[in-house]
Parts: structure tokens; C-alpha cells; sequence
């Protein structure tokens, strides 16, 4: 089993709200990546999900592609970015690591190669963007045996049937995307959000995620109180866009540490 | 590979749109509910005969179909060997086989009662046919295009406005049609309940590559008629430019279970396949999964999608519709490419053999079909898809000749 499901559990027992942030990985370099990674555990981060960059990030808004175009004339790889999971992990063996990307550096590296070089290294979770559960499935069975989790997403759009099927496929958790839109969209509706949950815990059995649109502690806190985890991505990679590269790992700290200030409080 | 048996009947793609291992729906859940009602909404429309009649209609009094075929005799006397013919698609409205689509979909939209549209463009004819069908209809009109393409094609922007539309500039990755496809996805995930989204070419996720193509199938249906009246039989091979390949689906489709007919896609040679500088997915690429199907790609080891170039900002593509992928692996087609410079040397030849100006994305099939007609009997027939007209192009073929305009 990964390190996912116990970290829920574990979070369960304390009354206390998953917080997920991500971050891509090479932006500003792999080594800026592994010190950010380390600061958003000591700042309250229970889970790390981590972007492997990708020449056309269709479903991202304007800071995650900007942040991939980054990381992407850093020559970031998908075998760097599993490095940088193996050198995280010589310092901490217990948060668990989601990557998230897109289908295409996965393919060209081997989907079974992918999967044992991800166990190798440590990586508890993979989410793929453009994979829905009809696609991803030799994935998904690569990475089941290793113990690894298949993240799907979720959408406002998503039927009852859809929540189901998505439900058989997935493991970990589900990541309720929580507007219709790219990464870094406008506001979130917590009425549609509160109304999709229970749905979505009842057919798939998996803790809920909630990301997409959350840009502050505030709204953190809100949806922390509908969904068992909080995902804040655009908003992260934006301050780090705006830091110098040696002031990001203080900067993301400090906004993290205060994000799981509210949802605790 | 011979995975494609005689005698076997073609139905692709299947129910989830595969077309053999490629095709398929790579998306974000996001937009799974859209594809569904789409694919729902076209298969229902595709047996219906008042939306095929309309369709037809509209076809023939707007568009000006059919397109004639055309026996280019000086051309074949200069080049002394197989006859060449041009099915003229040059002569549609808006000046290429483009509006074929564009009419089908929006056709589409209006049953789905969506009001906005939406489209990427690359050389901006895409861009011309949708901003067309669009004021013809009465829809608002969105279009995406790269800031470099919108550089290399002020005319074609400028009719798009003229039209209506309003034209996007992506800034975002290579800033050419790529980025632009990108762009409207994300456009269309954020507004779906009021937005089609038009896509110019065979590609996309289901059911875009089979939708485009049952559009733009009408060319090849009209030949498959028009052929035996001119010549008393089919021509021995149909050739056709591939960028995306939306217009050489649309001759191959109709041909795929005439056996005896040759089928050969050209791709953009660029400065040479050799040179890294060129747009020959299918010549040199390898299967990978981009926007929303798995198809042939142009990509570097860690499949990040490369740059491409070529002389024809149409077939200035990294990617393929799925379904010349699966025709060339199961050998029922053949790929070749054309350097920039062969395609501008078909393109003056036909200026001045036939008086007819092609487009530089059509040049490259024509100058494909100049390589192997000397080695042909001139009993035999070699069928050009004339995809485009080549006024768009005045700009670039002059800087190519040093001239400014």
C-alpha cells in the first residue's frame, strides 16, 4: 500500500484536513524543487503533488504553463523529476509524493518502465491529466502492481454513472476539479461543491480533494470544511513566478504555513 | 505491417473511437461530458435525412459544390509521362476545402443550440471558414491563432475581422497552431454549455476525427462519380497534402475499398527531413498521445512536442489525424514528404503551365505527383487533391523569391 491511504487515516483521527499543495518541478530548478518540497512538508503540507512539466498543458491556466515553459528550459525530464522524488525522500520517507502531468512523457519513456522507476523512487501516487479511466487503465494496472495510486479527476459535469466508473478505476483519492476551467480560474462555487461531495464520497468510497480555483487561505478553509483535502497549485506557482529563485523556498513557506493556519483553526 | 485484409469492410473508427491503436479520447474529465453529448448528438444527426439534406443544400448553394475535376494537359505534356488531373477544391468559397467542415459543424452546433463558436487556426484558413459560417449563421466567433502566425498572416486576420470574428493571439508555448489548439481547449473546458468548438482538422479526441471527416468526405464521393465520367475509370493513385489531414481524408476515405487506386499523403519536408527543420509526422515522427488522440508525433526523447517548420504555415503541424496513422501502419496508404523548395517549384509550374494558382499546402501534393509522373505510362492517371488556392500565399512565395510586396 502507498503512504496515501494512512495519511488519511491518520488525518481522520486528528479532525484535521489534508492539505496538498503543487508545485512543478524544475521551476526554478530541480534543486529549487527539492528545498520547496521539504518547506511545504515543515509548513503543514500532509501530501505533495508534483507537475512534471509538459509542452502543451491543455488543461492548465496561464501560471502552471508559464511555470511548465519554466522548468522546460531548465531541460526538466520526467527521469530529473523522478530524481528529485529519490533525493526528497533520502531526508523524508513518510509524505506522500503525487506526480500530476500528461500522457505523452510517460508514453515515450514506457509505461512499465514509468511505473518501476516511480516505485524506485518513492512516488506513492500518478495523476494524468489527459488519461480518463478508458485510456488509462494499462497505466493503472502497471502502477497497481507496485502499490502505486491512479488519481483520477472528477468534474462538475461528471454524471452519476461517470462518478462510478471513474470510482472503479481510481485509488488514494479523487481530485474534484471544482470549476469548469484551467488550473488558476476565477472563484469557486462551495454551494456546487457542497452539493457534488457526498455524491462522489458515496460511489467511489476515496477521500475527495478539492482544487482548481483556490487562491487563499479563506477559501482554503471553506472548502476544508466540505472535502477532505484542499489542492492549491496556481496560486503557489505564481509566487514562486514571483520571487527571486533564492527568496521562493521562504515565500511559499510563509503563504502554506498560513493557509493551514486557517483551515485548522 | 499488413494488418489491413482485402476484402475485410472498413468501419472505423469503433464505438470509442479507436481507429486500431490509435484515436481515442485523451482529455481532462472536464470535458468528457461535452465529448459525450457531442458524439451522442453527431451520430444521431449522421442518419438523420433532413440534417443530411440541409447539409447537402447548403453545399451546393454556398459552398458551390461539386468542385469540377480538372485535366491539367500542358502539365502532363511538359512532364511526358501519367496524366495529371486536379479535383479543384481551389474554386470553393473561401477558396479551399475547409468550409466543407466548417459548414457540417456549425450545422451541428445550431441542432445543439449553441449560439458561441469557437476555432484554432494556423495559416488562418480554418480561421476564414469558421469566421464565414459564423456570420452566415449568425453565431459569435472566437478565434485562437498563434502571434506568430498572426505575424506570417495579416490578410487572413484581417478577413476574419472583416467577417466578424473576433481573433485571439496566443502567446503561450511556440505561439503557432499548436498553442492555439491549446488555447481553445481551454477556452471551451471554461465555457462548454454555450460553446462549440469547431476543429479545423482529423484530429482532436473522438468524435472530432470521424466528424471532420465525414465532412469533408463529399470531395472523394464526388470523385468516385466524376472519374469514370471523365476517364471511363478511377485514376491509378489520389494524392493529397497532410498536415493535420483533413483534406487528404476526406479523398482517401471514399477510396479506401477501391483496391486498385493508390492512396499517397504528402507531407512537408520542410528544409529537408534530414535537416530537423520540417513538419513529416507520419515520414518521421512516432506514435505519442496530444490533443485529446494517440497519433503520430514529432517529439524529443522525453516526449516533449518539438517545433516544426515548413514553408506552409497549413501543414506546419506536429501531429496527424489518427486515422492516417492507422492507414499507414496497416499499409492501405503511403506517406511521402516535400521539401519547402519542391512545393514552391509546383507551385510556379502550375502558375504558369495552367493558370491556376495553388496554395503552398496543395503544392506539395502537386509536387509530389511532378516527381513520379515522368516514370508513369501516360495511359495512367495520377488525381491531385487541389485542397486551397494560393492567393494567401502571394507574401510568402515572393519573400521566398526575394521580393517585397
Amino acid at each position: 500500500m502507498s503512504r496515501i491511504p494512512s495519511t488519511f487515516e491518520a488525518l481522520q483521527g486528528k479532525g484535521r484536513k489534508a492539505l496538498i499543495p503543487f508545485i512543478t518541478a524544475g521551476d526554478p530548478s530541480l534543486a529549487h524543487t527539492v528545498s520547496l518540497m521539504h518547506a511545504l512538508v515543515e509548513a503543514g503540507a500532509d501530501i505533495i503533488e508534483l507537475g512534471v512539466p509538459f509542452s502543451d498543458p491543455m488543461a492548465d491556466g496561464p501560471a502552471i504553463q508559464r511555470s511548465s515553459e519554466r522548468a522546460l528550459r531548465k531541460h526538466t525530464s520526467l527521469r530529473g523529476v523522478l530524481e528529485a522524488v529519490r533525493t526528497f525522500r533520502s531526508k523524508d520517507d513518510a509524505t506522500p509524493v503525487v506526480l500530476m502531468g500528461y500522457a505523452n512523457p510517460i508514453e515515450a519513456m514506457g509505461v512499465e518502465r514509468f511505473a518501476q522507476s516511480a516505485a524506485d523512487a518513492g512516488v506513492d501516487g500518478v495523476l494524468v491529466v489527459d488519461y480518463p479511466p478508458e485510456e488509462g487503465s494499462g497505466l493503472s494496472q502497471a502502477l497497481k502492481a507496485r502499490d502505486i495510486d491512479s488519481i483520477y479527476l472528477l468534474s462538475p459535469t461528471s454524471t452519476e454513472s461517470r462518478i462510478r466508473e471513474v470510482g472503479r478505476a481510481a485509488s488514494g483519492y479523487i481530485y474534484y476539479v471544482s470549476l469548469k476551467g484551467v488550473t488558476g480560474a476565477a472563484s469557486l462555487d462551495l454551494d456546487e461543491i457542497a452539493r457534488k461531495l457526498p455524491a462522489i464520497k458515496a460511489h467511489t468510497g476515496l477521500p475527495v480533494g478539492v482544487g482548481f480555483g483556490i487562491r487563499d487561505a479563506e477559501t482554503a478553509r471553506a472548502v476544508g470544511k466540505l472535502s477532505d483535502a484542499v489542492v492549491i497549485g496556481s496560486r503557489l506557482v505564481q509566487e514562486i513566478e514571483d520571487s527571486a529563485p533564492e527568496q521562493a523556498v521562504e515565500k511559499v513557506r510563509a503563504l502554506v504555513g498560513g493557509i493551514r493556519r486557517a483551515m485548522d483553526a | 505491417m499488413q494488418m489491413y485484409e482485402a476484402g475485410q469492410i472498413y468501419d472505423l473508427p469503433d464505438s470509442k473511437g479507436h481507429f486500431g491503436p490509435y484515436g481515442g479520447v485523451f482529455v481532462a474529465e472536464t470535458l468528457m461530458y461535452a465529448l459525450d453529448e457531442l458524439r451522442r448528438e453527431y451520430l444521431r444527426l449522421r442518419d438523420d435525412a433532413e440534417f443530411q439534406r440541409e447539409f447537402q443544400y447548403e453545399l451546393k448553394h454556398y459552398v458551390g459544390r461539386p468542385s469540377p475535376v480538372y485535366h491539367a494537359r500542358r502539365l502532363s505534356e511538359h512532364l511526358g509521362g501519367a496524366q495529371i488531373w486536379l479535383k479543384r477544391e481551389d474554386l470553393n468559397h473561401t477558396g479551399a476545402h475547409k468550409i466543407n467542415n466548417t459548414i457540417g459543424q456549425s450545422l451541428v452546433a445550431r441542432r445543439m443550440g449553441k449560439k458561441r463558436v469557437i476555432a484554432e487556426t494556423g495559416a488562418g484558413q480554418h480561421g476564414v471558414a469558421s469566421a464565414t459560417v459564423a456570420a452566415r449563421y449568425g453565431m459569435e466567433c472566437v478565434v485562437y491563432m498563434g502571434l506568430e502566425d498572426i505575424k506570417r498572416q495579416a490578410s487572413n486576420v484581417y478577413r476574419m475581422k472583416l467577417l466578424g470574428a473576433t481573433v485571439v493571439p496566443v502567446e503561450s508555448g511556440s505561439r503557432t497552431l499548436k498553442d492555439a489548439l491549446n488555447e481553445a481547449m481551454r477556452d471551451w473546458v471554461t465555457n462548454v454549455e454555450s460553446t462549440f468548438y469547431i476543429i479545423g482538422t482529423v484530429a482532436g479526441p473522438h468524435p472530432y476525427p470521424m466528424m471532420v471527416r465525414d465532412f469533408n468526405a463529399v470531395v472523394g464521393r464526388e470523385l468516385l462519380v466524376q472519374m469514370p465520367e471523365v476517364i471511363g475509370r478511377q485514376p491509378d493513385a489520389v494524392l493529397a497534402c497532410v498536415g493535420g489531414g483533413s483534406n487528404a481524408m476526406g479523398v482517401f476515405h471514399p477510396y479506401i475499398a477501391e483496391r486498385g487506386v493508390r492512396l499517397i499523403g504528402v507531407e512537408a519536408a520542410g528544409e529537408g527531413l534530414g535537416t530537423g527543420h520540417h513538419a513529416a509526422t507520419l515520414c518521421a515522427g512516432r506514435p505519442g498521445v496530444l490533443h485529446g488522440n494517440r497519433t503520430y508525433l514529432l517529439q524529443d526523447e522525453d516526449g516533449q512536442i518539438i517545433e516544426t517548420h515548413s514553408i506552409s504555415a497549413g501543414l506546419d503541424y506536429p501531429g496527424v489525424g489518427p486515422e492516417h496513422a492507422w492507414l499507414k501502419d496497416s499499409g492501405r496508404a503511403e506517406y511521402v514528404a516535400a521539401s519547402d523548395d519542391e512545393a514552391l517549384q509546383a507551385f510556379h509550374t502550375l502558375c504558369r503551365m495552367e493558370g491556376i494558382m495553388p496554395a503552398l499546402e496543395s503544392s506539395h501534393a502537386l509536387a509530389h505527383a511532378m516527381k513520379i509522373a515522368p516514370g508513369m505510362r501516360p495511359d495512367q492517371v495520377l488525381l491531385v487533391n487541389l485542397s486551397g488556392r494560393g492567393d494567401k500565399d502571394m507574401h510568402t512565395v515572393a519573400n521566398a523569391s526575394g521580393i517585397t510586396l
